[in-house]
């Protein structure tokens, strides 16, 4: 690849990669279930386009595999496995339940944006000659950070299974820039395994609504050691 | 050969589907075969070493194969043990109870049981990483099989809590895929150990950190544990002698596989302080939450906290010693704490309820499930002559000759701290008077069930003093594979 045309890609990566940490945040703190969907489906469009710009630039066709895998499963998928999961529950204009306040997860998000960075560095110092790692290996961690942020902060059932989600595509977003050769039975179960997952999480979450008359997990604390 | 060991599960899983009536049998029919075949084909790794399969994605070494014979002996028994066991629950069922998930129960054991077969039988870490996910996947509707408020509240914080490590653990898996492929090995446990020396420290050492938090939370590691005694109290006992016998060992399986990568790296130091801190941290935990646990089958569930800590403390003692008493430990605690949950099972069909306060005088009201929930009990907290008292006497053993006085001494105290607290919750539940709860009309003590317990005590006791040749050599490859001496 030309040194210009390279640039333009790191550029383009970056600038994908700033809107998947974006998004990420707006998971966290979404105050509906719609709107936090609509957030999740832009979060897989920002993985799916950087890999499609990994897959030009490093002239790899496993990425394209990978980016069209992504596109499918994450875009379409599982946001129509989502939206069956949470039914009617989908369009309730009701505030998401949160353990802590807007401004304090923005707070506690940032801290956890810089672990993630300082974490990661001895790991993008190590692999010299993969320059997107420097984008992706520190995006992916955050989002992996925000992800588990999300399900512990989140009363929320389908909430907390977009925050796995979003981890599951922080780890890919890390690792599309330093594996891009991924074994064919390895793409293939990746791509069988995250719908059957949200399948089957999102089939819980409605025996949860029919059971409970909510998917307010949160709310569920009958188990403690002395009942 | 090696790929009938998961054509099959998944077979009868489908098979299943078409009759309830014949699904237990069928279930059992599929898991004797599946025995059998883990049986010839330890014998075949113990006699010529590593075996593949499937075209080299399926491969099975020492230590696989022994993880993988204590997985297919806990399917026999607990789906031998499920025939009657979930009957006699539906008998006990009131008009205001849910119907519990009969129907979905038998697929989805044969799915389970299939994806915790994989991990030791799969070549790519990426694979097996999958099948450790599926583990959950496949398992939550059986922690979820009574269908009540309780049951889904126990399912979804062990679906959020291991799903959660298992995407951690993802990014880990993915980085030492580049690490291993950029050296040119296959993404093999093989091919690791062959990279080891030559990766960047950072590229073995972050991987395994993302491991640690990650299948820790899928093995129980404090603080991480809190969905395995919700789990082991709500799900059937047949589940929980899976879950607690071989899936939660699926996790700590990956955790001891990447240890000797970890030794073979000249740029990690003292890569055995992690695995002693995060033992230590958790038996310690378990050992006190054992003395005020109020439910018997939180007991044992805890009991599994910490026998995953000791696993985890041993590999940080005796500097290379340790490996023999680990590998027993793993193989001692899949069939010891299957039985213990067996026991604890038939006891709640005995008193209608798992509250310790509320029962007492099993031994006076069910003999057998009373001697059986007894021994167990000693068998699982460590005491001679059971098996488990060889692999920590081991691990405690090594310890001590390698001059590791202080953490070896802590340990020690934490088992016998954890031994007085088993025996004496069980000793409440055992001995006295025989309580009857008003109202409440046992239903008879199925006998499936009852077979099922007999053989599982089998190995609970005899390997106490006897191993036979071809396994005591798998033991001693497996510990081998993780480092240890001959």
């Amino acid at each position: 690849m030309m040194p210009a045309s390279f640039d333009i890609a790191y550029a383009l990566d970056g600038f994908f990669a700033a809107f998947f940490v974006l998004f990420s945040v707006g998971i966290v703190v979404a105050r509906q279930m719609r709107g936090a969907l609509f957030l999740f489906v832009l979060h897989a469009l920002a993985l799916t386009a950087s890999a499609i710009v990994l897959a030009i630039a490093l002239d790899s066709p496993h990425l394209g595999w990978v980016a069209l895998i992504t596109f499918s499963t994450k875009a379409i998928a599982v946001p129509l496995v989502l939206r069956w999961a949470a039914g009617r529950k989908l369009h309730e204009r009701r505030e998401v339940d949160h353990v802590l306040t807007i401004t304090f997860s923005l707070l506690i998000a940032a801290v956890l944006a810089l672990i993630a960075w300082v974490t990661i560095e001895p790991l993008v110092q190590a692999i010299p000659g993969r320059p997107f790692a420097a984008i992706n290996l520190p995006t992916g961690l955050i989002a992996i950070f925000f992800g588990a942020f999300t399900v512990t902060v989140r009363r929320e059932a389908m909430v907390q299974l977009m925050g796995l989600l979003v981890m599951e595509s922080g780890a890919f977003f890390a690792s599309i820039s330093i594996v891009n050769d991924l074994s064919v039975i390895a793409e293939i179960s990746a791509a069988v395994d995250v719908p059957i997952a949200a399948m089957v999480i999102g089939l819980l979450i409605r025996n949860i609504n029919r059971v409970a008359g909510s998917t307010r997990v949160g709310h569920m604390a009958d188990l403690k050691e002395h009942n | 050969m090696l790929v009938l060991i998961l054509v099959i599960p998944a077979v009868v899983a489908l098979l299943t589907l078409a009759s309830r009536r014949l699904a237990p049998w069928l279930t059992l029919a599929g898991m004797l075969i599946g025995l059998g075949l883990a049986i010839v084909n330890a014998l075949r790794v113990a006699h010529g070493g590593i075996i593949h399969g499937a075209y080299g994605t399926l491969s099975l070494d020492p230590l696989g194969a022994l993880y993988l014979l204590v997985v297919a002996f806990v399917g026999v028994t607990a789906a031998l043990y499920g025939i009657g066991y979930l009957t006699a629950r539906m008998a006990e069922l009131t008009e205001d109870d849910p119907p519990p998930r009969y129907r979905q129960y038998f697929p989805l054991f044969n799915l389970f049981l299939l994806s915790i077969m994989a991990v030791p039988l799969a070549s790519n870490l990426a694979v097996i990483w999958i099948a450790i996910e599926l583990t959950t996947v496949f398992s939550a509707f059986l922690v979820a099989y009574d269908d009540g408020r309780q049951a889904l509240e126990a399912a979804w914080k062990y679906v959020a809590l291991t799903s959660m490590g298992a995407m951690i653990a993802l990014l880990g898996v993915l980085i030492l895929y580049y690490g291993i492929n950029h050296q040119g090995q296959p993404i093999t446990w093989q091919g690791l150990q062959q990279a080891a020396p030559h990766l960047p420290a950072a590229v073995l050492l972050i991987p395994f950190v993302l491991w640690l938090i990650g299948f820790g939370a899928k093995t129980g590691l404090v603080p991480l544990h809190t969905w395995l005694p919700d789990a082991h109290s709500q799900a059937p006992a047949s589940v929980c002698a899976v879950l607690s016998g071989v899936e939660v060992s699926a996790a700590l399986y990956m955790l001891l596989r990447i240890y000797p990568a970890l030794v073979a790296n000249p740029g990690i130091v003292n890569p055995e302080i992690w695995y002693l801190v995060a033992g230590l941290i958790t038996v310690a935990t378990s050992a006190f939450l054992l003395l005020q646990v109020h439910d018997y089958k939180r007991l044992f569930a805890y009991s599994t906290i910490e026998h995953m800590g000791i696993i985890l403390a041993a590999c940080g003692l005796g500097a290379g010693g340790h490996q023999l008493g680990t590998v027993y430990q793993l193989f001692a605690h899949a069939f010891t704490k299957s039985f213990c949950f067996y026991a604890a099972g038939l006891a709640t069909l005995v008193f209608g309820t798992q509250k310790i306060a509320a029962v007492g005088g099993l031994l006076g009201r069910a003999p057998v499930v009373g001697w059986a929930l007894l021994l167990g009990a000693i068998a699982i907290a460590g005491a001679p002559p059971f098996a488990l008292f060889i692999s920590e006497f081991e691990i405690l053993r090594t310890g001590f000759a390698a001059g590791q006085y202080a953490a070896t001494g802590v340990l020690t105290t934490l088992i016998v701290l954890a031994f007085v607290a088993i025996v004496y919750q069980a000793g409440r539940i055992v001995f006295g008077e025989p309580v009857v709860a008003d109202g409440y009309q046992p239903p008879p003590l199925p006998k499936t069930s009852m077979v099922a317990l007999a053989i599982a005590f089998v190995p609970v006791l005899v390997f106490g003093f006897y191993l036979p040749p071809p396994l005591m050599s798998l033991v001693h490859q497996a510990a081998l594979i993780l480092g240890g001496p001959t």
